[in-house]
């Protein structure tokens, strides 16, 4: 242990910590801006710096390593004049357009700005000019408004492996950038989106469609349904100002109700889908010898990069689609017809965790009802902004229900939220329908957790299913690389893009960080043991769809309308 | 999407760029050789060059883009046959070296970072050369230094090179 002192405050700390660390036990608050738990720790803004008695400079405590003996000082006016100062610089080369940001509120700028009381800006100098970048369906880039601090491109590079971003020239004219200024629409950006999450700023921002719902809303042919995903309830609460780990199904049901939307439905109902789909296509490969080890498909972002990165092995991927656009061309058919509407009518909205969904309802592939499956993909963050307009407020809305048909599920279309759940609520299922035995516990814990890479074999019958599951893209790379070398023998694997599954999608309320991960997750997990049914072929909804339409899984209409095949993309195209 | 003029698809050129790369082949430290090996070779670094090199070290085009726009020394753009370097270091820029740029500019016509239309020459702004006695200072094709400059000596030394 490392003895120093923090203002006139004896701390005691592991070797190898820093002087932010150490701060952080005795209470005494430094504020950070490039810094980023884990992921950006590059000492590159300079406002965490600190007085140590005997250094010649200040120091930046995120990156400055405690030593023996330290006197540390975090709060002399010295350090608070040049932290100002720091801010003032920053802040004379942005744009101040504070009021019409999305990110007006929710900005860490902002807030040092306001907790320093930054009145004036002395320095009047040359402003960064770029053109936005709106290119992608599901990001804004404004590099205007970047403060330089990489997180972006640390998320990018070192947890997704993306590298789809990187500093570009240098000193004033830096700029962080895809090469040569490409737009991320033409480029390998899968749009996951977990740099607008780590933004600081508005610089990437989720490309704003709230306008579009509410035209469709205000337009009285239109029948327009909404589908929500199984992360946005336990999303929606933060979104709204109530505490992470929050579960507001109900109210979110309520208030998508009051908002005027004509059907509120599900997407775990189509999780539940996809899990008798997906699970029959499994056991289809395993006894007829097709691609093992199979990989799940929900996740458009890594389909995306699986696309882009790993072109020679989409084979392995489920030709299912995603609950979000099995969803889509079901309402737009099955329900269509059921409920005598013109499928030319409906307009139908999906409520997300994900930017990615943004781009995945726009691909060419998914309109085979004949019309765009989901017209439109909104983040839970924008969906917080649509209740906060109307006036809602969530916390005292009444619980409401979902609709039938489409808004019956189990808890094993909820948990699909969470990293380890598509495997879990695959493995309830097919376990039953291959032995043909209630499970004793339809606990998987062995999926469940933030570990990067989770392995496991669970014996099904006769058979030892072997399984992996991956969150993050730099850890799914690491199972694929694993694939292409040959050295693989798993049956099933489950890939989502982002670390912590869909409850840290790159659409998530901000800020998202490790610890707000783990609530959402036992709320999804809370959710789950709520449920009534717990099983995704127990769903009766499901059952009568298939008596009704589908027939069976991976029958005719099922490959129509709810399998998909994949693009080989490459890179630097 | 190579934007090789010269076709490069089985090129003597793109032959003698992969080998450059091929000893570095999925070593991305070797980038700032690699890099400058090829800067060598090609005059420039365009973008069909810089993509062979991000897939053969194994390193994002973006990585390797970012390296190229940091140093001055890469160019994204021909350069000329004659390098025009106006030394910048704090003596040469307070004995004058922004009225030398202005007199080169007037003569031959481009701007610091650019090259004229007829690619005799390239006119760049660089950090302390180290001849601070002789400023204002400026070195030709990275070896010819001319010191003490004053405007109306310009055409004569430009004169030395064709």
């Amino acid at each position: 242990m490392i003895n120093l002192t923090i203002d006139n405050q004896k701390v005691a700390i592991e070797e190898g910590s820093t002087i932010l660390d150490a701060a952080q036990i005795v209470g005494a608050k430094i504020p950070t801006l490039c810094y980023l738990k884990e992921i950006n720790v590059i000492g590159a803004c300079r406002i965490c710096m600190v007085e140590v008695q005997g250094a010649r400079t200040f120091v930046p405590a995120c990156v400055a390593p405690v030593a023996e003996g330290m006197v540390v000082r975090t709060n002399t006016p010295s350090v608070i004049k040049a932290r100002k100062l720091v801010l003032e610089l920053i802040l004379s080369d942005h744009p101040m357009e504070c009021l019409t940001c999305v990110r007006n509120q929710n900005c860490e700028l902002q807030t040092l700005a306001e907790e320093f009381g930054i009145s004036e800006i002395r320095f009047d100098g040359a402003k960064t000019e770029y053109p936005i970048d709106d290119s992608s369906p599901a990001l804004i880039r404004d590099p205007r408004k970047c403060v330089l601090c990489r997180r972006c491109i640390s998320v990018c590079t070192n947890v997704q492996t993306v590298q789809a971003l990187a500093a570009e020239n240098r000193g004033f004219d830096t700029l962080i950038a895809p090469a040569f200024n490409d737009k991320l629409a033409d480029m390998e950006c899968v749009q996951c989106g977990q740099c607008s999450l780590v933004c600081p700023t508005g610089a990437i921002v989720e490309k704003d469609d709230v306008d579009k719902v509410w035209a469709a809303l205000a337009d009285p042919k239109k029948h327009v349904l909404v589908q929500t995903a199984p992360a946005t309830r336990v999303q929606l609460g933060e979104a709204v100002g109530a505490e992470p780990g929050s579960i507001f199904t109900g109210q979110m049901v309520a208030g998508l109700r009051r908002l005027g939307f004509d059907k509120v439905f599900d997407t775990d109902f189509t999780a539940d889908l996809t899990i008798l789909e997906e699970g029959n296509e499994l056991l289809q490969r395993v006894t007829q010898g097709g691609t093992l080890p199979m990989i799940t498909s929900c996740s458009p972002g890594w389909i995306k990069f699986c696309e882009h990165f790993y072109p020679d092995l989409l084979d392995h991927l489920s030709t299912c689609k995603s609950p979000q656009q099995m969803f889509g061309a079901l309402a737009k058919t099955y329900y269509a017809k059921k409920e005598g509407v013109d499928p030319a009518d409906i307009y139908s909205v999906s409520i997300m965790p994900c930017t990615a969904k943004k781009y995945e309802c726009q691909r060419p592939e998914m309109f085979s009802s004949g019309y765009q499956d989901v017209d439109v993909v909104l983040t839970s963050r924008e969906l917080g902004r649509m209740f906060k307009q109307a006036g809602l407020d969530c916390s005292n809305l009444p619980e409401e229900e979902y609709d039938a048909p489409l808004g019956i599920s189990t808890g094993a279309g909820e948990i699909f939220g969470a990293s380890g759940g598509v495997m879990e609520a695959a493995l309830r299922t097919v376990y039953e329908v291959v032995t043909g035995q209630t499970l004793e516990s339809v606990d998987f814990e062995v999926c469940r957790g933030l570990t990067g890479v989770k392995e496991a074999t669970v014996q099904v019958g006769d058979l030892p299913v072997k399984v992996a599951i991956t969150n993050g893209l730099g850890n799914a790379r690491k199972v694929l690389d694993k694939i292409r070398a040959g050295e693989a023998d798993y049956h099933f694997i489950e890939v989502m893009t982002c670390p912590g599954g869909c409850i840290g999608g790159g659409g998530s309320p901000i800020p998202t960080n490790t610890n707000i991960r783990l609530k959402r997750i036992d709320a999804t997990y809370t959710e789950d043991e709520r449920m009534v049914l717990r099983k995704s072929h127990e769903n009766p909804a499901v059952t009568a769809l298939y008596e009704e339409f589908l027939e069976k899984p991976l029958g005719h209409k099922s490959h129509k309308l709810l399998h998909t095949h994949y693009t080989p993309r490459g890179v630097n195209k | 999407m190579a934007e090789c003029a010269c076709n490069c698809g089985e090129d003597e050129l793109t032959k003698q760029l992969d080998k450059i790369i091929d000893p570095y082949r999925g070593q991305p430290g070797g980038l700032i050789q690699v890099l400058t090996k090829s800067q060598e070779l090609i005059g420039y670094l365009p973008k069909w060059v810089q993509v062979r090199i991000a897939e053969g070290l194994g390193v994002s085009l973006q990585e390797v883009y970012g390296v190229v726009t940091f140093y001055a020394f890469f160019s994204l753009i021909p350069r000329g046959r004659h390098k025009l370097s106006v030394c910048a270091g704090t003596a040469c820029y307070v004995k004058g070296m922004k009225t030398l740029i202005k007199s080169l500019r007037d003569v031959i016509g481009v701007k610091p970072g650019q090259t004229t239309p007829d690619s005799r020459f390239t006119l760049e702004i660089v950090r302390c050369i180290g001849a601070c006695g002789l400023a204002p200072a400026m070195i030709v094709d990275g070896k010819d230094v001319h010191g003490r400059i004053e405007p109306e000596q310009i055409p004569e030394i430009l004169e030395q090179y064709a």
